[in-house]
């Protein structure tokens, strides 16, 4: 069971996050392939850290509290999948916020979700108001 | 380099990379702060398991020494930089894709809310 103390930690993270998606629909997972294609440059600066750091010196990995598994590099399987884990779930906490409370991102929100619905209505009120109805 | 001077350089090239080369300016913006604030909490817990039950372990000579919560204070440095190139790569994919559908839905703008 120590052997799963590292991948277990990072299931309790898609566990704790699942909630945001499923019951606040902030539609992360459901838009899967923006998502992926947003991770890449995390994924590959971190990554490359991680192969620097090991072959460094400067962190090592317990092999008692992981799988076991390495990869090329000596990089343990759960921290490469740390560096997806992580990253989508800090993604799930921003759309969360931006759900919540309405505030701007830098770009607009996605068509069917909740802050658009609210931009599209906010849009509409405009143009009666401009047509004088 | 060490994990410490890493570590800095990887906050300021980040910082960078939000500011002036995505220009999505995250830091800038109150959502980012607030999320980045729910995200601190569980990132300490999780790295006070991943360092006090020492999955991990660091070389005593590649870090500055004061930890927090068992792990180096470089950790921070390392998780702010994580999230917020990885939120800034995000807010910049869906500027482009939701931009570029809604130019083909609906070209009104909306009233500037500076007004």
């Amino acid at each position: 069971m120590e052997q799963l103390t590292y991948l277990a930690l990072l299931a309790g993270c898609l566990v704790v996050t699942a909630p945001l998606e499923v019951l606040l629909h902030v539609r992360v997972y459901a838009r899967w392939r923006r998502l992926l294609v947003a991770l890449v440059p995390e994924f590959v600066v971190f990554v490359a850290w991680v192969l620097y750091a090991i072959a460094a010196g400067h962190w090592d990995y317990s092999d008692v509290r992981t799988l076991g598994v390495r990869l090329p590099g000596g990089i343990p399987v759960e921290e490469v999948l740390f560096f997806l884990v992580v990253p989508v779930c800090a993604v799930l906490a921003l759309e969360a916020v931006r759900t919540v409370t309405g505030w701007d991102a830098g770009y607009p929100a996605p068509d069917d979700s909740a802050g658009s619905i609210a931009a599209r209505n906010e849009r509409g009120a405009d143009r009666r108001a401009e047509s004088g109805q | 380099m060490s994990y410490s001077a890493l570590a800095v350089v990887a906050v300021v090239a980040v910082l960078v990379v939000d500011l002036a080369v995505l220009r999505t300016r995250l830091v800038t913006r109150r959502v980012f702060w607030t999320a980045y604030a729910i995200v601190i909490v569980f990132q300490l817990l999780m790295n006070g398991v991943l360092t006090g039950l020492d999955v991990v372990t660091y070389d005593p000579d590649a870090i500055w020494g004061p930890r927090i919560a068992y792990a180096p204070v470089e950790d921070l440095l390392f998780g702010f930089a994580l999230v917020l190139l990885t939120l800034a790569s995000w807010a910049a994919v869906n500027r482009r894709a939701n931009t570029a559908r809604r130019r083909g839905l609906d070209t009104r703008t909306r009233r500037s809310s500076t007004r």
